[in-house]
């Protein structure tokens, strides 16, 4: 369901759930736990898309491991023009690059926060967007005590 | 190893028409600009003996560089795709040396054109990036974006406003209103670009290029062979290339790309310095690109780039005239391959409005970069 009509990966706009290096990944997610690869060799976490060796040493031998689901925002921008049909009525909305505490990076969004008030170096929490096929990590900005 | 400075030379150049061309496919443009280029060389195909082209964005054009050189007549001992965005017609002028000085070929048609204003009814399917799945169920699908958030870190790093990103679109939009075969001749002002709609915050509508139909290509020999042309050549004197991340996801920085090596090595080839300029044809696939990379290539120092480009200073007469054809932002978005002829042209003299020539231009520098800011290459052309 995530090939296009010639057998091909994602639909635009889709992730690739059975991409094999991917899989557990989008698995995990289900279970509202963001995970990422870390290198069984040189200990490090992998970043992401996951691939299979290790980018830092091309080791083989890796674990699945629970991040903290914190992180800080890169970047941020808002999309004031819809390229897909399905964010008509979204924009404008918030797309970042959150850099994790444990390392690896996301595109993804900032919720519970207008666009125009995302900041770089914004500490922020995953949550799970639950929908019918997948579950997307997203961001909410960390509540300051 | 050897030094390649000055030992090759582009004595050929063709553009087609550009904007939109709704009869043409991306096969007509590209023998359109192959045939100009022969035209210009005073050569037919029979005395080309390499081509290279960039991959088109279509699957059903497999080593097209073999395929187009026998729609073109040539009988090519040398010959490939190369694929790296819009560094790719730079990158295609530096393996045409390397196969020169290699043995490989003796007369190399380097060749790009796109269609992308008008439909292209090239059957089969889009090529794409591969890792588009990991951007685009966050709803990010943009090159626009991609540019966006190396503006925001510049912003946030330098202080750099978007005014200031403004002056690079005013200047290149006066510098197309010169030249005949530019898509966009109106010129504009700093306020009207702010006025401009947002597309991807910060960047606005005249922050973004155009897409274009059109083609553009150089023929490569040796400088021995040069003086054989009836144009003047124009010496190939320093190359680089650097391509330091992939993705947004593996990007160690967004405000420093791989112009900043890139050029480092062209200068060290050329022996030559950021102050040698006359002009830059820097790849304008966005505002944010060219400031960018004016930092890279030493212009100016890091963070500095939004007062360089004031005060007239990258208009034609300035202090270096930058994209004095308009660049992606107004000429045409055919990957840069125009900042190559255009180049050329200013270096032979007496090939642009006379309004448009840089003065006594002896040397000039021309970018190239790809995908999400990461394929990044330099050229330095000299007048010979």
């Amino acid at each position: 369901m995530s090939k296009d009509e010639r057998g091909r990966a994602a639909r635009r706009g889709q992730p690739y759930l059975e991409e094999p290096e991917a899989k557990p990944f989008w698995a995990n997610l289900r279970e509202h736990k963001l995970t990422a690869q870390r290198c069984s060799s040189c200990q490090k976490i992998f970043g992401f898309p996951p691939q299979a060796l290790c980018p830092h040493c091309l080791a083989s031998d890796y674990q699945w491991v629970t991040l903290s689901g914190k992180g800080k925002i890169y970047s941020h921008i808002a999309y004031h023009r819809p390229w897909h049909p399905s964010y008509q009525d979204k924009v404008p909305y918030n797309v970042s690059l959150v850099d994790l505490d444990e390392g690896g990076r996301l595109v993804t969004n900032v919720v519970d926060c207008p666009p125009e008030e995302v900041r770089i170096g914004m500490a922020v929490e995953v949550v799970f967007e639950d929908l019918p096929e997948y579950t997307l990590p997203k961001f909410r900005p960390v509540k300051q005590v | 190893m050897t030094n390649l400075s000055g030992k090759c030379a582009i004595v050929g150049m063709g553009e087609t028409v550009v904007g939109k061309r709704p009869d043409a496919t991306t096969n007509s443009l590209h023998l359109e600009a192959i045939k100009t280029c022969l035209d210009d060389a005073g050569i037919n195909a029979s005395q080309v003996d390499g081509l290279l082209t960039n991959q088109p964005l279509n699957d059903s054009h497999r080593s097209y560089a073999v395929k187009l050189a026998h729609m073109a007549g040539i009988d090519p001992s040398f010959a490939t795709d190369l694929a790296l965005g819009g560094a790719t017609p730079i990158a295609m002028v530096q393996h045409a040396v390397m196969a020169i000085e290699a043995g490989m070929a003796t007369t190399v048609m380097c060749v790009h054109a796109r269609k992308r204003s008008t439909a292209d009814p090239t059957p089969g399917y889009p090529i794409r990036r591969g890792d588009e799945h990991w951007e685009e169920p966050w709803g990010h699908f943009a090159a626009a974006g991609g540019h966006a958030f190396a503006a925001q870190r510049h912003m946030y790093e330098f202080g750099t406003k978007s005014e200031d990103l403004a002056h690079v679109a005013v200047s290149t939009r006066k510098h197309a209103s010169l030249n005949k075969n530019a898509t966009l001749r109106k010129p504009i002002t700093i306020e009207d670009h702010q006025q401009s709609r947002m597309i991807v915050a910060p960047l606005r509508l005249l922050d973004c290029s155009l897409e274009s139909d059109g083609g553009g290509a150089v023929l490569v020999t040796s400088v021995e062979h040069a003086r054989d042309f009836p144009k003047r050549p124009v010496a190939i004197l320093g190359m680089g290339q650097h391509h330091p991340h992939f993705g947004l996801l593996d990007a160690p920085t967004l405000t420093t790309l791989g112009g900043k090596k890139s050029s480092e090595m062209a200068y060290r080839m050329a022996g030559l310095r950021p102050r040698d300029m006359n002009f830059a044809q820097i790849y304008d696939c966005f505002t944010i690109t060219a400031l960018i990379t004016l930092e890279d290539y030493g212009f100016c120092k890091k963070g500095e780039g939004k007062d360089f480009v004031k005060d007239g200073r990258i208009s034609i007469g300035g202090e270096l005239p930058l994209n004095t054809h308009g660049g992606l932002l107004s000429q045409a978005h055919l990957e840069g391959q125009l900042h190559i002829t255009e180049a050329v042209k200013q270096l032979r003299g007496n090939e642009v409005e006379p309004e448009r020539q840089v003065a006594n231009a002896k040397v000039g520098i021309v970018s190239g970069h790809g995908g999400s800011l990461a394929m990044h290459a330099t050229l330095i052309l000299g007048a010979l």
